[in-house]
């Protein structure tokens, strides 16, 4: 077969299919122990300068860009250490040694040259060092796949995950009888090649986790003593779990709220509940849809909840007002910026239509999409997030019935939507009917607000919902 | 998106990638074409990816093609608020993404399209396949005056580059890859690779910007796809392999296991974002208010994509020195973003007195602060 290929480009080293020898070979001996257990990590260790290798085309100095390891971390063959670059090319640098990281060479920025040490490891002498000989990198594919390998002249048959236990059990393949078809070396040929040697029964993977001691308490409890039969005490074998806690600062917008919410906490709430007919609204918005439709908006529930309860604090201003720090004074706002709150990848976000009292029910959706998209694409400005005096928070979008809002500060009042459900009600005639009912879950300030009040304003707020037309009277 | 080519087969890719018997001389090619159907740039760099970790190149070399709806890509180590504006980019709904491999930013829409050349890590070589794109140019229009730099760009009459390069070296693989114009938008390029962003300093890889030009204003006969089967036929010979193209669906979990998750890695902010490497900002800028106008100094440190320290001068008593200080220590953490700042400091406002004046001046100040990110 030949290959035609055109190297004009007058690179000087090319790359050898060995690797150059990176250690010095009097500092470590290949040992052949066969110990299968690390007693101490820390002393016992030779310390070995992985040299950087050669990167090709010719090239000599690389910046260090990254370091993915930090000294005294303990890496695994084939981890990565860190990035280097070079003329435009970003280089993964992995790990030859199962071992702990001991010293950097580099800081990040600066120059780092080949042939020169990178990192030192120290491995652990009874484990040896890896062959110089690059390994055929097999990917990480079915299990079924087998591969062969020669070493030192003779050809084993094994799997990719044989062999690395064998290597990590420092076992020289040619050693080990193959009991699987045509001779091929299954992971019990290696066990029990290990087993004769150590005449140990092995316990599962070395790299297995350290297992917390179990409290007292969760300890398997002792068969009572009144049963006669022995209940077999079994081979304790430890249960291995990797999962590991993680803490994170709390930062930024997430701090903001953490401030917000416990000043809202300081507000004493009183929680109202009702539940509101929705049939004749949800008739009512099927046949608007459309109409919006060819205008461009998307209608949704929201504009009606949202007029509506413009309309209820024009009866009950106190619902819109806010009371200052010191509770001397209640200011009535004259707008009404009703918020809604909106559930986004950065979190909860409140933007707020402003001046409802003057806007139309469709005005009031065309801003709703309006904020929507800018919401999801993470681009809404400051004068859409203050100023707010009210607030909704539809979240039966997403599920739930009865919920407990917290109010957002400086307001004094906010509301949240269950889901709405088809449910059997009674009508006048006490005749069985399939009703669209939603609940209401508010919470109002008890300090400036009271009880009645609250109520009244959910009644009518209700009366407009459950029979729209009567919206017409007291529109503006 | 249209397929030209008659040529063109759809196979599974799992029966091309089973790694052949070891041992054996695969009976299979020598070498592999795949095209991408997916224009979204994340699934394409995360095909990229998932080659580079998952397939044995020791007896095939592939070569990948791919084309994106318009997006800026960033080399591994850079830092996107020097390279572009990014301010504009989220007006126009112009993608950013980080790709893994060195180097600089270059602009993709439909009209550029890319090529990357997987190797093993031995079989690495730039300029031989920059020649073999050359050759291909030639091949099909042979007075086109093209030829490739010792700084791995191809040059059109010998003065505006269309095409920029970069690789990616990992243990056993590594690619190659670059871009190649044919009729990108090159208004929207010049805009979006000049960054408006001041005072920024940083050991970033710097971008070397060139006057580009498009192969379509050399000759308006060339199209991309005839660009991508020129160079496929050319690869094809070369390898000695049939021209077949096999188009590969970067969406398709069952011939790329895992492909999902790297494509979501490739979009996170931490990917994107905090992998800048630490850089600081020291600007002024004025603020108009109410017939004054004022200076105002910000300091910051960003690591990691997070403000680290932070420092914000403004005229003495404008807004009250508490919530001065509060303001700093809360950015202090925060994702340096225009979109975090702002969500933080209007909920730092519910919970300041409510007075009108303070709040225009705190979102005045606001809107300024999300101009620099």
């Amino acid at each position: 077969v030949c290959v035609h290929r055109v190297r004009s480009y007058g690179s000087i080293g090319f790359v050898k299919s060995k690797y150059v020898c990176v250690f010095d070979k009097s500092a470590v001996k290949f040992s052949h122990q066969q110990r299968l257990f690390r007693t101490s990590a820390v002393s016992c260790g030779q310390i070995v300068q992985f040299k950087l290798s050669d990167i090709g085309e010719g090239i000599t100095e690389v910046t260090v860009k990254e370091w993915y390891i930090k000294e005294g971390d303990s890496v695994s063959q084939f981890d990565s250490i860190c990035e280097v670059q070079s003329d435009k090319a970003s280089v993964t640098i992995t790990s030859r040694y199962d071992g702990i990281i001991r010293k950097l060479h580099y800081n990040v920025d600066e120059i780092a040259f080949v042939g020169k040490p990178l990192v030192d490891i120290e491995i652990d002498a009874s484990k040896g060092v890896a062959p110089e000989e690059d390994v055929v990198e097999t990917p990480p594919m079915s299990h079924e796949e087998h591969t062969h390998q020669e070493i030192k002249g003779h050809k084993t048959l094994a799997t990719p995950a044989v062999r690395r236990l064998a290597m990590e059990n420092n076992i020289k393949l040619s050693e080990v009888v193959g009991t699987g078809k045509d001779n091929r070396i299954l992971k019990e040929d290696i066990l029990n090649y290990l087993a004769k040697q150590t005449g140990a029964i092995l316990p599962p993977s070395p790299k297995a986790e350290i297992i917390p001691p179990l409290p007292k308490s969760e300890t398997v409890p002792a068969a009572p003593k009144d049963k006669a039969r022995k209940i077999p005490v079994p081979v304790s074998r430890p249960i291995v779990f990797s999962g590991k806690d993680k803490t994170e600062p709390v930062t930024g917008f997430q701090k903001a709220m953490v401030k917000t919410m416990s000043a809202a906490l300081k507000i004493p709430h009183f929680g109202y509940c009702d539940e509101i007919d929705l049939t004749q609204l949800v008739q009512l918005r099927e046949e608007l849809k459309p109409l919006a439709q060819l205008r461009g908006v998307k209608l949704s529930f929201m504009p009606f909840f949202i007029k509506a309860a413009s309309l209820g604090l024009l009866q009950y201003p106190i619902l819109n007002s806010s009371l200052d720090e010191s509770c001397q004074n209640v200011t009535y706002k004259a707008s009404h910026n009703i918020g809604v709150a909106m559930d986004t990848e950065q979190g909860l976000i409140v933007p707020n239509v402003k001046n409802v009292q003057v806007c139309s029910v469709f005005e009031i959706a065309s801003e709703l999409n309006r904020l929507q998209s800018l919401g999801s694409a993470g681009q809404l400005g400051t004068n859409d997030l203050t100023g707010g005096t009210f607030t909704l928070s539809n979240i039966g979008t997403i599920g739930g019935t009865y919920a407990k809002p917290v109010i957002l500060p400086p307001e004094v009042a906010i509301g949240a939507l269950g889901k709405i459900q088809v449910l059997p009600r009674f009508n006048g005639k006490g005749e069985v009917f399939k009703a669209q009912i939603m609940n209401v879950s508010w919470s109002a300030d008890h300090r400036i607000i009271d009880g009645a009040t609250m109520a009244r304003f959910s009644n009518l707020w209700k009366s407009y919902l459950e029979n729209p037309a009567s919206m017409l009277l007291d529109l503006k | 998106m249209v397929l030209p080519s008659l040529l063109k087969n759809c196979l599974q890719l799992s029966c091309i990638l089973r790694t052949p018997k070891a041992g054996f001389r695969s009976t299979t090619s020598g070498g592999l074409i795949i095209q991408s159907v997916s224009n979204d740039v994340y699934q394409n760099l995360a095909v990229e990816d998932w080659i580079h970790d998952h397939m044995d190149l020791e007896n095939q070399q592939v070569l990948f093609l791919w084309r994106n709806s318009p997006a800026v890509v960033i080399g591994r180590h850079q830092n996107p608020w020097q390279e572009c504006n990014l301010r504009l980019m989220r007006q126009k709904n112009i993608k950013l993404a980080r790709r893994r491999s060195g180097g600089g930013t270059v602009y993709h829409d439909l009209g550029n399209i890319n090529l990357t050349f997987f190797t093993t890590r031995k079989k690495y070589e730039r300029m031989a396949n920059l020649k073999l794109v050359v050759k291909a140019l030639k091949a099909l229009r042979p007075q086109l005056e093209v030829h490739v730099t010792d700084r791995y760009d191809i040059l059109l009459d010998k003065q505006y580059k269309i095409s920029g390069t970069a690789a990616k070296l990992g243990r056993a693989a590594a690619y190659h890859h670059c871009t190649l114009l044919c009729n990108a938008d090159k208004f929207v390029l010049s805009s979006v690779l000049k960054s408006p962003y001041k005072g920024i300093k940083s050991n970033a890889t710097p971008s070397v910007s060139a006057s580009v030009k498009n192969l379509f204003e050399e000759d308006p006969s060339l199209t991309s796809e005839m660009l991508l089967d020129a160079i496929a036929e050319e690869y094809a010979m070369q390898h000695q392999i049939d021209h077949r193209i096999t188009l590969i669906n970067p969406a398709d979990e069952t011939v790329l296991p895992g492909i999902s998750n790297k494509t979501k890695e490739l979009q996170t902010w931490e990917w994107l974002y905090g992998k800048t490497p630490k850089f600081s900002v020291s600007t002024c800028f004025n603020m108009v208010y109410k017939d004054s106008v004022l200076d105002v100094e910000v300091d910051m440190d960003v690591k990691h994509g997070r403000i680290d320290a932070c420092n914000i001068d403004l005229p003495e008593q404008w807004l009250p020195p508490a919530l001065c200080s509060e303001l700093m220590k809360n950015l202090t953490g925060s994702k340096f973003c225009p979109n975090e700042t702002t969500m933080l400091m209007t909920a730092l406002l519910r919970v300041c007195p409510q007075d009108d004046e303070l709040h225009s001046r705190w979102n005045l100040l606001c809107e300024n602060l999300t101009m620099l990110m």
